[in-house]
């Protein structure tokens, strides 16, 4: 609510100062009507696509809306005939910062426990994306033999659809016919229980998501190898600069605007990742692997849907998002890139 | 609240039965005409199944041709729709007033929600209900939300004691277990006798509640709004349930996908006994490595302290709202077919479904199938759930205490706690603790 009262602030604000230089603003429009005619098109695209929606679900989280409250009236046809139409008893209303309350509460749904598993979900695949990544990139951007098909091998887990490596790791971890259980029975180690531990069902997520997300840092840091010059390494190398060195001091200074761009695609997408822990772990056990959009999924639309509840759960994962977006920016500033 | 709600149905009703009387001439006349000639009917319907697609789907189809030799221009499309997502994709399409299927399979759970939705037709007065008396009543009773029927039963079922009698002989056991306490010998002397293990227990709240309705426990109570899940009834179940893992009678069971583990086991002939319904017979007799029907042995479910009873389940046939009136005939016409007591006998003869219709259990197809004859005694014991629209939304805990408690080693009483919690906070608001 506030952020909708908040919109028409500024708007709000050279209107009232219009009585005393009407003429400025006029002499501005006269002068500048062209550009705002450009820039149109592109403004109502953004209210109607963007803004329209966003504040929609700001507004829905302030009701109690569900599935079962949403009419006012609820008809019933009866097969003879006849229509009886009823006053809907528990309509939807206006319930203030209730649902934010409930959820930030625990009221409903575990949002804090979820908030958590969230942060290691997304901090690890992150981690081991980038690493891997990093480290592949390194090792395909010299000649070696049959680079090429190494290159289209590592892309291949990117070219399969995420649910269908899904239901393949999640069989791979399956507890009694998995390949994973058989490989350690006959390295003579115990079979795990992988979905019976919070620990190690998160652990079957992540390395499934590791296996979806390295292609694409792999490819994005490849190319952002080849735009270093190799000049650069040759006058290390003379130098008499070892291969950590150059390394340390050219490939990755040089990869710098890339890294800082993939890391902060890779974690959105990861915090965002609804596909593997939806169908690899199912929140198992007991929702302690959930993270918070599989979570806030399970607990707005499970049984009777609660749109309300859904937006509400909506707007905390994008406040989430867009303060680390923010911080993160923040930092990049301070270390002189542009972004 | 309840005596408006009684208020509006006693008014309503009134205003039905005016309306019924008002055009009560033109009702005969659009009952007649299929009768007279079924070939002057002419539709198209849409039929969301939600049976298994393997086993039981190929049989409903033959119904459907079956029923086209009467009526040839009433068009049926067969949509296999997964059990699993049946029931939001029928919300969404109903509410967006498109794309919902005239006809729907529905679990018994679904009919009061979608029916306090708005989303199915009331069938009070047509052809469908003509014999109401003739349904068995526990079945029955899941098609009516405030005064009013919105579907008829097309199968029932409960859950029931499955076994392999091969594995259960070579045990050196003749009779299935009628307690729990005996089901734990029996498993346990299976385990030792044999190379297969005594039981698996799904990790489900559903499958929770055999255990729970044989301490003499429930879930809510539905007359006196009361949330009765933390019950001291329900622990001491919980607890049952419990040991039968710990003392290794049963296998431990795996947190994701149990339902298909317990399943592949029971089929592979590496568990001995199971708790499941009839739905799974036909899977169970179709499976190359069990043995075929003649193996498959079916008792009530074990009872604990108070009785024995699993719950009731099964599916309706309900028609959506939003189907326009000119097809209600037709509508009407094919699910009256499906329903009859032969296409149930039909059913029963291929899949060993159970019944609905008292009628059908007098034909000698169901008379003298033996799945019907093992399920019955079960059927007769079954504890009806809470026809409440909320009651869909009961077993999400439910499933999460189950795995706490049998997997995670929670302390019943407390999962429970948290369960009864829920419900209040999440499920039926109204209610008391």
């Amino acid at each position: 609510m506030r952020t909708v009262t908040a919109e028409p602030a500024p708007a709000s604000a050279p209107s009232g100062r219009r009585s005393a230089p009407p003429s400025r603003l006029r002499r501005s429009w006269d002068k500048h009507w062209y550009a705002w005619a450009m820039v149109l098109p592109v403004v109502i695209v953004l209210a109607v696509l963007i803004f329209y929606p966003l504040f929609r679900g700001v507004w829905l989280s302030l009701t109690n809306l569900t599935e079962a409250n949403q009419v006012a009236e609820i008809c019933t046809r009866s097969i003879t005939g006849s229509e009886v139409c009823k006053d809907n008893p528990n309509k939807w209303e206006f319930v203030g910062l209730d649902n934010y309350v409930n959820v930030l509460s625990g009221n409903v749904g575990q949002f804090w426990q979820w908030t958590g598993i969230t942060l290691i979900w997304t901090v690890g695949c992150v981690v081991f994306h980038y690493g891997l990544g990093l480290g592949l990139a390194v090792m395909l951007n010299r000649p070696m033999w049959g680079r090429g098909l190494y290159r289209v091998l590592l892309v291949l887990p990117w070219a399969v659809p995420a649910f269908v490596s899904a239901f393949a790791w999640k069989f791979i971890f399956n507890e009694r016919f998995g390949l994973a259980n058989s490989v350690l029975s006959s390295l003579g180690i115990d079979p795990v229980d992988w979905f019976s531990n919070q620990w190690t069902s998160l652990f079957t997520a992540i390395v499934t998501n590791i296996w979806l997300g390295v292609p694409f840092m792999m490819v994005a840091l490849l190319g952002g190898m080849q735009t270093i010059p190799g000049e650069l390494y040759e006058a290390a190398e003379i130098d008499g600069a070892s291969p950590w060195q150059r390394f340390r001091n050219i490939t990755l200074p040089g990869l710098r605007s890339v890294s800082m761009t993939v890391i902060l695609l890779g974690t959105i997408w990861t915090f965002n990742m609804f596909p593997i822990i939806f169908l690899v772990t199912e929140g198992q056990p007991a929702g302690e692997t959930e993270i918070l959009v599989t979570g806030a999924f399970r607990a707005a639309f499970e049984g009777i849907r609660n749109y309300s509840l859904a937006s509400t759960y909506g707007v905390l994962i994008l406040s989430i998002l867009l303060v680390f977006s923010v911080f993160y920016r923040r930092v990049l500033r301070k270390q002189g890139e542009v972004w | 609240m309840r005596r408006t709600a009684k208020g509006i149905a006693v008014l309503a009703s009134t205003t039905l039965a005016l309306a019924l009387a008002a055009c009560g001439g033109e009702d005969k006349k659009t009952e007649e005409q299929p009768k007279a000639d079924p070939a002057a009917l002419k539709a198209e319907l849409t039929w969301w199944d939600t049976s298994d697609p393997k086993n039981e789907g190929p049989a409903f189809q033959e119904l459907i041709a079956k029923f086209n030799q009467t009526y040839p221009n009433v068009k049926i499309n067969y949509q296999s729709v997964p059990f699993g997502e049946a029931q939001n994709k029928f919300k969404t399409a109903a509410q967006a007033k498109t794309g919902a299927p005239d006809i729907l399979r529905a679990e018994v759970a679904w009919v009061p929600e979608f029916a306090s939705l708005g989303h199915l037709y009331a069938l009070d007065g047509s052809e469908l209900l003509a014999d109401e008396s003739d349904f068995l009543e526990t079945p029955l009773a899941s098609n009516k939300y405030d005064g009013k029927t919105y579907g008829v039963p097309q199968v029932t079922d409960t859950l029931s004691l499955m076994y392999n009698k091969e594995l259960l002989t070579k045990a050196g056991i003749s009779t299935p277990p009628k307690t729990w306490a005996e089901l734990k010998t029996a498993a346990q002397t299976i385990k030792q006798k044999t190379d297969a293990e005594g039981l698996y227990v799904n990790p489900a709240g559903y499958f929770m509640l055999p255990f729970m309705y044989g301490e003499g426990g429930d879930l809510v109570d539905v007359q006196s709004k009361k949330i009765t899940v933390s019950s001291d009834q329900n622990v001491a179940g919980l607890k049952i349930a419990k040991d039968l893992i710990d003392s290794g009678a049963a296998a431990k069971p795996s947190a994701n996908d149990s339902y298909g583990t317990m399943m592949t086991l029971f089929k592979e002939k590496k568990v001995a006994m199971i708790i499941n319904g009839p739905w799974e017979v036909n899977n169970v007799k179709s499976a190359p490595t069990f043995g075929g029907l003649e193996n498959l042995g079916i008792a009530p479910v074990p009872g604990g302290s108070a009785k024995a009873g699993g719950p009731v389940g099964g599916h309706n046939y309900t028609i959506w709202s939003g189907m326009p009136q000119e097809k209600v005939d037709a509508a009407v016409a094919f699910v009256k077919f499906m329903s009859s007591a032969e296409s149930q006998a039909f059913l029963s003869e291929k899949l060993g479904l159970l019944p609905t219709r008292k009628s059908a259990y007098n034909l000698d197809a169901v008379k003298n199938n033996p799945i019907v004859a093992a399920y019955q005694p079960a059927v007769e014991a079954a504890i009806g759930r809470p026809w409440i629209p909320e009651a869909g939304q009961f077993f999400g805990p439910l499933d999460q205490m189950a795995t706490e408690v049998l997997i995670q080693n929670k302390d019943p009483k407390a999962a429970l706690d948290t369960v009864a919690k829920k419900y209040k906070a999440e499920v039926v608001t109204s209610y008391g603790l």
